[in-house]
């Protein structure tokens, strides 16, 4: 009940912040913040229970929703999902933070947007129903194409339809594949069913499952993103607005790994196994390219978005690892990319409020008069670059470690990432808050820089402990996952041999 | 007794959140009693957990915190380990780092970010303490990119003039590239021997691999090119001198006593490992010995105060790179702990001098300054005897350890030794070159100069000077962790190579006294010859490194960088959609609303359909 009770005060949420915006402008944000805060609690409830490690799902949910198709409403959660749930919930808050005093046109619209692509994600990762799985991927698309249409920058209808575009031909993708999938369990058992432990145990001809694989894969690549189906990313990203780009960098790229890790290695073991050096290809030219890229960008936006697809890039090299260790380093840097990237990207949105540009070269020596800023800057940006002690070193550690028994060119040259990465977080800093500081009587009617206030530094500490813990006691995280990732990892070690030995 | 461990990184750790998290809203009084004395505790607490330790060099202090990571296989503990290598190096980090924490609060006192200075020195030193405290690697590592956040940090303190951050950056990338060389060592090693525990690895290592076998090559060249990076030797030496852009007592604490030195310590705490891969040792051997020249010769042509202590330090190290590439492991701690005495006293008596002369860095412009700084110039005098191994000064014994370990190593040793010896010759002379142009002569600018002291700035300068002058008396307790192999041995060297040795770094201070003492030869005179002059330009720029990584680096990846800034993926997108809306243009074109057209394509249409079935029936 708890999983369908998030679900419901979400979407309930949403629709009562759109209709309260009839009542008070200020009504919405505030109904947004509870009905997040409220959809949590369910989950902290759920996780009271200590039964973690039996292997199986913490929760589940089932009502028959379409029988004579086999499609059930079915919800089920074990650790990998609530750490992605309850990230979900957490950047949610830092989105709402994010648009608070940033939204003022049709604000009920907005927050009714916003709380239901939240829905959808959560939906995405709990349904264990593929139709429903399909139906939630849908669902926290378009209203995300709304936030980034409607609410964006000045060239938001380019960046918002070449986002719904890019989404939506995968999305066939996915769901042919689907369909594919289910027509060949019926053939194997007589009967329909999206469920997917029904659909674990189908057993295809190796052309079948590599190229329903490769429908699933490009679907979930196209999400994550991976290089080279990233190029809806950089312009989703600094046209959005500053809470939709928390959304897309925080927890929508993370649904594209879950989907990969949940769906695509276990059910096409074998062909992901044979894909695995072309995914770890990717991986790695993903790292460095986007790397490279990031490095000539002069719209901070557009930087930060790069900088994820090459950061993404060591979650496809972990989980195309296959191992424990690459897997849940792939997980941790999840986590911890999506507090870093959200942080980056709401203190991008945050110099744009102030400053009314995202041009690197409009800016300069913002240390003097925004220090709380620039600390907070440094703080995300240190963590970006894999400084140990915090979350995306352990993550980006893990993942090359994993990666290392595999391929050891693979993992010296993703490692080359480690480098890239510290020339343009320094590269960053040095160009936005150290230097002097430029005038500002150059732009029209800029006002003075105001520091960070109350409420972004409760938001930006809150992310920072965030990282802390994640970096010095990773095992929280690790410990609560790793069941559901072991269960991954044994599905190719029943696979023939010589997948580990490369 | 074992609580202590974890509380000796505490305290600066502290120390840091307290100056942090204020804000900078604190009395600098406050400040300075928690920016320094976090680190006097600390020395205390390091004193106390020492001198157990002196007494008994076998003696191994151990704590474990928690369990930092474990995922299967994999486990890395938040653990502790004290023997007598961590030993010197805690009482170094905590006693000279105390000490130029005491000098900073008077150095600093008008910098409006005091707070800020002191929470990252702070900071500096808990890693610091991390480093060399941890008993696995992958901790190690979070010290080794600790100490490095932090120097970024410092050598950019002064961020608002952008060349200090282009130096900072310049720093961090370039160690950067040696920690991943690391990173990867740390990955191999893992890999193959399924741990990271420092003790664990080297028995596993000693069980599995046979010496010169290629895994341990491999291995140790890649944890050497952590070492190459964060010690400044070749070929990534190149971004030492440039980080002298922060603030004197940084350069004193980081760019010479502690950080600088930590490579020097983990091919000193992974021996065992270079002991199974002899041609990396002594590849070891060469890049110091290698570096120790090219530092030395360039610090000679030096006209800014802190770049020639800079090169110096580089050439310092060289001496304890090629003193671990003989396997004299304790003579290279040795060394380690000579140098951060004197270098640290000849770093803090720059910053007097700096100070005193209103931020001038350049010796020519000094002169004569011996009556005006008589502290600075007592220090720098001590400090350059010692550094020029003057016999019984601290460095002599130091040196003297490395040379005779050199002259005795089996594999070209004796050219090791002239080397080392050559080295010498070029350390005396650039060090009393030093002394002379800024002490001695004429006064060359800034004739009213009065020296700025007071008990936080002269008191740590008197308690180096002793400790650069007798600290070469003092034991350390290494014997157990190097064992009997690699430790100051008896050695049997001719009275005539003894004399050599000692003769040398005297004939270079006689040397730099005709020169800059009395002027018997102008530098002029010499620069007037093409050869010296080139070889003198090319000395200058540190043997054009710079220039070359600029062009093979810098400038390739700037330009692909900025070839490809829209993104050739982007571009196929684009293609794509300028496609469809070219074919979207054809074909509205075609609806011209003329009715014969229509039916004229209908019945073409139809034609094309007709004949195509009818073809299909044929086939």
């Amino acid at each position: 009940m708890s999983l369908l009770a998030i679900l419901l005060i979400l979407f309930l949420g949403g629709a009562a912040a759109w209709a309260s915006s009839l009542l008070h402008p200020r009504l919405p944000r505030w109904i947004a913040l509870l009905s997040v805060v409220g959809a949590m609690l369910p989950l902290v409830t759920a996780l009271g229970d200590p039964a973690v490690s039996d292997g199986g799902w913490l929760i589940e949910y089932n009502l028959n929703w379409i029988p004579s198709l086999g499609i059930r409403f079915s919800l089920a959660l074990d650790g990998l999902s609530a750490l992605l749930v309850a990230l979900t919930g957490f950047l949610g808050i830092v989105a709402i933070s994010a648009a608070w005093n940033g939204i003022d046109e049709r604000v009920g619209f907005f927050y009714f947007n916003l709380l239901w692509t939240l829905a959808g994600v959560v939906g995405v990762f709990t349904a264990v129903d593929l139709f429903l799985f399909f139906f939630f991927w849908e669902v926290m698309l378009i209203p995300m194409y709304f936030i980034i249409a409607i609410w964006g920058h000045e060239n938001r209808r380019y960046a918002a339809t070449k986002f719904f575009l890019f989404t939506q031909l995968s999305g066939m993708l996915l769901l042919i594949s689907i369909l594919g999938l289910v027509y060949s369990y019926s053939l194997q058992s007589g009967s329909l069913s999206f469920a997917y432990d029904d659909l674990l145990s189908v057993e295809m001809s190796a052309g079948v499952e590599w190229w329903l694989m490769l429908g699933f894969f490009v679907a979930f690549a196209t999400k994550l993103p991976s290089v080279p189906l990233h190029s809806w990313l950089p312009d989703a990203h600094s046209q959005a607005p500053t809470a939709g780009s928390v959304l897309l960098a925080g927890v929508l790229l993370k649904t594209g790994a879950y989907g990969l890790l949940r769906f695509t290695l276990p059910l096409f073991p074998e062909a992901s196994a044979a894909f695995a050096p072309v995914a770890l290809t990717l991986a790695v030219v993903s790292i460095l390219y986007c790397a490279k890229v990031a490095l000539a960008q002069t719209d901070i936006k557009r930087l930060i978005a790069y900088t994820s697809v090459s950061h993404m890039g060591f979650v496809l090299l972990g989980i195309y690892a296959w191992n424990l260790i690459g897997m849940q380093g792939a997980v941790m840097t999840m986590l911890a990319h999506g507090l870093s990237a959200a942080a980056l990207f709401s203190l991008a949105g945050g110099l744009q409020e102030r400053l009314h540009t995202r041009e690197l070269d409009k800016m300069g020596g913002l240390w003097r008069s925004a220090p709380n800023m620039a600390v907070v800057a440094l703080f995300f940006s240190v963590a970006a670059l894999g400084m140990p002690g915090l979350g995306n070193f352990v993550g980006e550690f893990l993942s090359l470690l994993g990666a290392f028994s595999v391929s050891i060119v693979a993992t010296a040259l993703a490692a080359l990432g480690m480098i890239l990465s510290a020339v343009y977080s320094l590269w960053v800093m040095q160009r936005v808050f150290q230097g002097e500081e430029i005038s500002q009587s150059d732009e029209e009617g800029a006002t003075p820089l105001s520091d960070l206030d109350a409420r972004e530094l409760v938001i930006y500490g809150l992310m920072m402990a965030g990282l802390v813990v994640m970096g010095m006691f990773p095992t929280v995280f690790l410990d609560y996952s790793s069941a559901a990732i072991e269960r991954v990892v044994s599905i190719s070690g029943s696979l023939s041999d010589g997948f580990g030995g490369r | 007794m074992s609580e202590s461990l974890g509380l000796l990184p505490a305290l600066p750790l502290l120390g840091f959140l307290i100056l942090a998290l204020s804000g900078g809203k604190l009395p600098k009084t406050v400040v300075a009693l928690v920016g320094a004395g976090s680190i006097g505790l600390a020395f205390l607490v390091a004193l106390n957990l020492a001198l157990p330790i002196i007494a008994d060099d076998s003696l191994i202090v151990r704590e474990t915190l928690y369990t930092w990571m474990a995922v299967g296989s994999f486990e890395a503990q938040f653990g502790l380990t004290l023997d007598g290598l961590s030993t010197v190096m805690i009482l170094v980090i905590t006693g000279v780092g105390f000490l130029i924490h005491l000098y900073s609060t008077g150095f600093m006192a008008d910098d409006p970010s005091y707070s800020r200075f002191f929470a990252i020195m702070n900071l500096f030193v808990a890693s610091m303490l991390i480093l060399v405290l941890a008993d696995n690697l992958l901790l190690l590592y979070l010290g080794w990119e600790g100490v490095g956040l932090c120097s970024y940090l410092l050598i950019g303190f002064w961020y608002v003039d952008p060349k200090n951050g282009y130096a900072a950056r310049k720093a961090f990338v370039t160690t950067r590239v040696g920690d991943t060389s690391m990173a990867l060592g740390l990955l191999l090693l893992f890999t193959q021997l399924g741990s990271l525990d420092i003790q664990e690895l080297m028995q596993a290592a000693v069980a599995n691999w046979s010496v010169g076998s290629g895994l341990a090559i491999a291995a140790t060249l890649l944890l050497l090119g952590g070492a190459v990076g964060k010690s400044a030797q070749l070929p990534l030496q190149t971004w030492l001198p440039d980080a002298m852009a922060g603030p004197t007592p940084i350069s004193a604490l980081i760019h010479a006593a502690t950080m600088v030195t930590a490579g020097v310590y983990l091919v000193a705490r992974t021996h065992v490992l270079f002991e199974l891969a002899p041609s990396v040792q002594l590849l070891v051997a060469c890049i110091g010995l290698a570096t120790l020249l090219l530092a030395g010769f360039t610090a000679m042509t030096q006209h800014d105060i802190k770049r020639i202590l800079a090169y110096s330090t580089i050439s310092q190290i060289g001496y304890m790179f090629l003193g671990l590439g003989v396997g004299a492991w304790s003579a290279s701690v040795f060394h380690l702990m000579t140098h951060a005495f004197f270098k640290a006293l000849l770093f803090l008596a720059a910053g007097t001098v700096i100070l005193s002369l209103h931020h001038e860095h350049d010796i020519f412009k000094m002169g004569g300054k011996r009556r005006q700084l008589p502290i600075a110039f007592a220090s720098f005098l001590i400090g350059s005897l010692a550094l020029a191994a003057f016999p019984f000064t601290s460095g002599y014994f130091s040196k003297d350890e490395i040379l005779l370990a050199a002259l005795e190593f089996e594999t070209y040793g004796t050219w090791l030794w002239l080397g080392g010896v050559i080295g010498a010759v070029l350390t005396g002379f650039y060090s009393f070159r030093l002394v002379f142009v800024v002490f001695f002569g004429g006064s060359n600018g800034h004739h009213d100069a009065r020296e700025v002291t007071g008990f936080s700035m002269a008191a740590p300068l008197f308690v180096l000077m002793l400790l650069a002058l007798v600290g070469g008396f003092l034991t350390q307790p290494t014997a157990a962790v190097f064992g009997a192999h690699g430790q100051a041995g008896e050695h049997t060297v001719s009275a005539a190579l003894h004399a050599v040795m000692i003769a040398a770094p005297l004939l270079g201070m006689l040397a730099s006294y005709l020169v800059y003492g009395i002027g018997l030869i102008a530098p002029d005179t010499i620069l007037r010859s093409g050869v010296a002059r080139g070889l003198h330009t090319f000395w200058f720029s540190g043997w054009g490194f710079d220039w070359v990584y600029q062009r093979v680096f810098v400038a390739p990846f700037l330009w692909l960088a900025r070839l490809n800034k829209h993104d050739i993926f982007d571009s196929v997108v684009s293609l794509l959609v300028r496609l469809t809306e070219t074919a979207n243009e054809l074909l509205a074109r075609s609806q011209t609303g003329s009715l014969r057209w229509y039916v004229l394509s209908v019945v073409g249409g139809m034609v094309v359909v007709l004949l195509a079935t009818d073809l299909g029936g044929l086939l």
